[in-house]
């Protein structure tokens, strides 16, 4: 098969102008695909992740037992599920019980709720990696439980955070591509649509891989510059 | 200016502090002195209530925490702005510098205009000898600086009291006389200050009065002559004669 695959590269010159023919015009209905859903479902959901996250982080390193139950309960059952699944119950399951939600708004809710989960993971071991000292310092100067952790905990618990937090970034976009199965159309589900009219499921998959690549190579350049700027108060 | 009734702190089953009584008049200097594990810094860390006593009362200024009874948590924020805490390992806000850490205070806790505040953490910083140094991170500048940061840091909320927690305990030799120094100039200022540490010399110059602690409880006190020359009780004895 890849012998067949190959030397009709080599020995067909039709098949040739056709795949460049097919790559060229994809392309744009992809990158569309992207820039529409795949990059905006993945901002407005980590955004909404993040702040859920810290919600969580925070109730479960509170003093409040019922607190810490829920989100408890919260994190447990979703990093126990698969994201997939979630995304049916969201999709498909709720509207069971009357409850329907279009596509792009159900990929965000999952999504947030999955990115939430895992990072208040993170940004808790983060705010307890901050030594008990700073806090004591911060109320020290009459600071409250509340102006301690804004100004002084989260601030540095970030610099902590940032490097775990881009690997969930990361496969965010990655888990996007979930979101064809939920009639979203963002750019896997567009390479699958144009893949089922031309049948060139190798190049279309092919160009779906590398948009995303080159999405998660830019994003890694810029958790590196992130680094870089919170690591200035710190002795290298 | 404090007032300490009966002061009790046990945590789980460990009694460390078991009925304190002291009074510590405006403008004086209390010198703290005992063996390790003695409850000194337990009794500095209630009097801001960074530790919560167990029973008793303390009084600074004309403000009142009795701990016989469940302590209002928004009432503690207001009390510990009455003292300024000094502490061992400097606890400086590393993300932020010299300047923003004693900015902090005034400008978030108080909500004060940040160019007034600047202007005096600016002073503040100079008259601890950190005037050119007010730019720099914690982590460019030597313990002792750090340290005198931190003093400045308490200063700034214009304390009635100052509290020092074995502030040259972490230091290299060479860098403890600048922070005794500020030290020093403060008390000559006439700031009432509570100082848990193991300079004796420092003690002998500048305490208006030492208490000796051990077993959570307050041995002995007395003038520093007093103390350091003819100790009255043989466990202050015995514990001078280990570090002298």
């Amino acid at each position: 098969m890849v012998k067949m695959y190959l030397n009709s590269l080599f020995t067909d010159p039709e098949r040739v102008s056709r795949l460049i023919e097919i790559g060229r015009s994809s392309f744009q209905p992809l990158l569309e695909g992207a820039i529409i859903y795949t990059i905006p479902l993945t901002l407005i959901s980590f955004v909404c992740g993040l702040a859920l996250a810290i919600l969580a982080a925070l109730a479960r390193i509170s003093s409040n037992k019922l607190e810490q139950i829920i989100a408890g309960i919260y994190v447990s059952a979703i990093r126990g599920t698969p994201l997939l699944v979630q995304l049916f119950i969201i999709f498909y399951g709720l509207p069971t019980i009357g409850i329907i939600i279009d596509p792009f708004p159900s990929a965000i809710i999952g999504f947030s709720l999955n990115v939430g989960a895992y990072a208040s993971e993170i940004i808790r071991a983060a705010i307890l990696s901050i030594p008990k000292g700073q806090w004591e310092a911060g109320y020290s100067i009459g600071m409250s439980y509340r102006q301690t952790l804004k100004r002084i905990i989260l601030p540095q618990a970030s610099r902590v955070s940032i490097p775990p937090l881009s690997n969930t970034f990361i496969s965010l976009v990655k888990d996007t591509s979930l979101a064809s199965m939920i009639l979203v159309t963002e750019m896997f589900r567009r390479a699958q649509e144009i893949a089922a009219t031309n049948y060139e499921f190798l190049l279309l998959y092919m160009q779906a891989a590398l948009i995303y690549w080159i999405i998660c190579f830019l994003l890694s350049i810029v958790q590196g510059r992130i680094e870089n700027r919170l690591d200035r108060y710190v002795s290298s | 200016m404090i007032k300490i009734k009966d002061l009790h702190k046990q945590f789980d089953q460990l009694k460390v502090l078991k009925g304190i009584n002291l009074y510590v008049a405006k403008g004086k200097v209390i010198v703290v002195i005992g063996p390790s594990g003695s409850g000194k810094t337990t009794l500095l860390r209630c009097l801001n209530v960074l530790e919560e006593p167990t029973s008793g009362q303390i009084v600074i200024d004309d403000q009142v925490l009795d701990f016989s009874q469940q302590v209002p948590k928004r009432k503690i924020p207001s009390f510990r702005r009455l003292t300024g805490m000094v502490f061992q390992n400097y606890n400086l806000f590393p993300h932020m510098t010299a300047l923003e850490n004693v900015m902090e205070g005034p400008v978030t806790v108080k909500g004060e205009k940040k160019e007034t505040v600047r202007k005096k953490a600016e002073i503040l910083l100079g008259k601890v000898g950190l005037g050119d140094k007010i730019n720099y991170y914690p982590f460019q500048l030597s313990g002792g600086q750090q340290q005198r940061v931190g003093i400045a840091r308490a200063l700034a909320m214009e304390p009635k009291v100052m509290l020092f927690d074995e502030p040259t305990s972490a230091l290299d030799p060479e860098l403890v006389g600048e922070v005794l120094k500020v030290m020093k100039d403060l008390a000559n200022e006439g700031m009432t200050m509570v100082i848990v540490t193991h300079e004796m010399r420092f003690a002998r110059e500048a305490a208006d009065e030492v208490i000796f602690i051990d077993g959570g409880v307050i041995v002995e006190r007395g003038k520093p002559e007093q103390i350091f020359s003819a100790p009255k009780e043989a466990r202050t004895q015995q514990f001078l004669s280990l570090i002298q």
